[in-house]
């Protein structure tokens, strides 16, 4: 679990360091600050249980198991990233990982979640599906055509919203008539919880019992896991420096860290040295140096590639 | 063999998939209990149950959202979208999702999925419930575009359409649903997407239609003193450029007739191939009848908006007179 939320962070941060070189072509949604969500919710899942994701998917992604590798090809354009270097950091399907897509539309991944879990319901197959969404889904109305029928059909599904409080810069306040997300999900007569989002034990707790509910064929379950994003809504710069958010709000929730919090866990309860957690981070960085030779010396797709995977 | 009119040749097609495809579900506003609001689905629920037929909310992001869930996941799903104006919302699926799903995935994940809507006008239906979308879908790469124009091919090109990997918007003309009949063989056959169909050979000049338009274009030109090659071009996207290229080159002249809006009309794709691959073979420019630039209007309106036998008449003298 600290692994995979070490991995997360440090691949995000690697984003931000190379960034500014200006090749990586793709613009990028950074996960920094909701690690806990992916690894909590991800680490409950089968490899052939299916995920949506949206634009802030990288920490999805890398959950769910697919490859740091072909992911930095895909923000460099490469041939050999995940959508042939055609899709970007926005785009990233995976069928082998039950990846069913990250998504550039708000809200869009939510029916095909709903979709691929009556599949599942109909080959009677057992697989899960998870839609990964933030708060700004909620605005729109495919997150509520989603909620009613999955919740009318008992469809295996999570639904696990990432409120980050902030759609672009705008804040949930001064979007939602109703600020409570999780009680808008028990209108639609599924159960709904409220989380910490940054505290990893209990969203893969409660993860674990609305996936469990969801394989046992008692239908959807709503997830609320309150976070927030520290940088800016696209790019590797924090947004704080151009007034679209309170410098204060932000350190209070940096001080809230889910991967200090929960490294603090493991050296309190005394479950992982400190000297086994560094072995790890230097794992983690080794994995993310070969994924930038692997990306960087990748070639660029040839312009006969163009017409490829239309149809 | 019966004979059957276009809503009952959509319905057999259905039929014989669904029998011989268990991953075929149709799922739609109002296609179970009560079989459509055109009859299309009629009777499938009776035969194959709640779960293979399934009533949704008016859902129509939702509906096409789920489809493309349920065909990355080994389904072979056949959407109704109750009327081609609700498509409009629906658009937000089929193009930012069902379309892509195979160039993001790298040709690993396709997407079988069949959109059917009724469209066009014709039927005394107002806006919205006449709408004609098909360039704007054309416009779409990764979607698929057929029109069939009488039941026969109602019925050929939807088992094609079924079986095609990507995603199809199979536009079903309102008004001739029940306009025509015609031998349709009770067994099993395709009708190829992407392939134009000649209707009738000629001479003179090249008639280009699909949809309705088609029925009340090849009765306008029996009235014309020309003898015209006719062409039903059955798929929009991707279209058959190779059969109205050859045609055109013959003729050297051609008139294309559409109901949907002018300005960016099919029509207007068609003219700009023919201008690029058959501009020295022209005697004449390439004419169009087509509707007007205008929200589809009601009742008495509607009359002067859909090109009718006089307008088609006209463009053919105009286009052989140049």
């Amino acid at each position: 679990m600290y692994l995979l939320m070490l991995r997360i962070r440090k691949f995000e941060e690697k984003v931000v360091e190379l960034y500014p070189a200006q090749d990586m072509r793709s613009p990028v949604h950074l996960y920094i600050g909701h690690e806990a969500i992916a690894t909590g919710v991800c680490l409950n899942l089968r490899k052939d249980d299916y995920v949506s994701s949206n634009h802030r998917g990288h920490g999805h992604c890398i959950a769910k198991g697919m490859d740091m590798r072909l992911m930095l090809a895909e923000f460099y354009g490469k041939k050999t990233g995940y959508c042939k270097g055609k899709g970007g950091s926005m785009h990233l399907v995976d069928p082998e990982n039950g990846v069913l897509g990250t998504s550039a539309i708000v809200g869009g991944g939510l029916p095909l979640a709903v979709g691929a879990a009556l599949a599942s319901v109909m080959q009677g197959n057992e697989r899960v599906s998870v839609a990964f969404f933030g708060d700004g889904a909620v605005d729109e109305g495919s997150f509520h055509e989603s909620l009613n029928f999955a919740s009318l059909k008992k469809l295996p599904v999570v639904f696990v919203c990432e409120n980050n409080f902030y759609a672009t810069n705008s804040h949930q306040s001064a979007r939602h008539s109703n600020n409570d997300i999780a009680c808008l999900a028990e209108g639609y007569m599924m159960p709904s919880v409220c989380v910490d989002g940054n505290d990893v034990i209990t969203v893969f707790e409660t993860a674990r019992n609305a996936i469990n509910r969801a394989r046992s064929g008692k239908g959807p379950t709503f997830m609320e896991c309150r976070t927030y994003r520290w940088k800016a809504h696209v790019g590797p710069d924090c947004d704080v420096e151009k007034g679209c958010r309170p410098r204060e709000e932000l350190d209070q929730w940096v001080k809230r860290c889910p991967v200090k919090r929960f490294r603090e866990l493991l050296l309190d309860e005394n479950v992982l040295p400190e000297s086994e957690m560094l072995e790890l981070a230097r794992q983690v960085d080794e994995e993310i140096e070969e994924a930038v030779i692997f990306a960087k010396n990748s070639p660029l797709p040839s312009p006969t590639e163009l017409y490829e995977d239309v149809y | 063999m019966a004979r059957l009119n276009v809503v009952q040749a959509i319905n057999l097609a259905l039929r014989q998939e669904m029998r011989k495809d268990k991953r075929l579900i149709v799922l739609g506003e109002d296609v179970g209990k009560s079989g459509g609001v055109f009859r299309a689905t009629d009777g499938l629920q009776e035969e194959f149950g709640e779960d293979r037929v399934v009533d949704t909310p008016l859902s129509e992001v939702g509906i096409v959202g789920t489809s493309i869930g349920l065909a990355v996941n080994g389904m072979r799903p056949v959407a109704e979208i109750q009327f081609s104006g609700f498509l409009y919302s629906a658009y937000d699926q089929i193009t930012t999702h069902a379309a892509r799903i195979r160039t993001r995935s790298r040709g690993r994940f396709t997407c079988p999925i069949v959109i059917r809507s009724p469209y066009g006008g014709g039927v005394r239906a107002l806006e919205l419930h006449c709408e004609s979308q098909e360039a704007i879908l054309a416009h779409t790469p990764g979607i698929k575009v057929v029109i069939p124009s009488r039941p026969y091919d109602a019925k050929g090109l939807l088992i094609s359409a079924i079986r095609d990997p990507d995603p199809v918007v199979f536009l079903e003309p309102m008004r001739v649903y029940r306009a025509i009949k015609e031998e349709v063989p009770e067994e099993e056959y395709t009708v190829p997407l992407g392939k134009a169909d000649v209707i009738k050979k000629g001479t003179d000049l090249t008639v280009i239609s699909w949809g309705a338009m088609m029925k009340y274009t090849r009765e306008a030109l029996e009235k014309a003193d020309y003898n015209a090659e006719i062409i039903d071009v059955r798929t929009i996207s991707p279209l058959d450029s190779e059969t109205i290229i050859n045609s055109v080159k013959k003729t050297g002249r051609c008139l294309i007739v559409h109901e949907a809006p002018r300005t960016c009309g099919f029509g207007a794709e068609i003219i700009a191939q023919i201008n690029e691959k058959a501009f020295l073979h022209l005697e004449a420019p390439v004419e169009r009848v087509t509707g007007f630039d205008v929200p589809f209007p009601m009742y008495k309106l509607e009359n002067y908006y859909l090109p009718d036998e006089r307008r088609i008449l006209k463009g053919v003298e105009k286009v052989m007179k140049f």
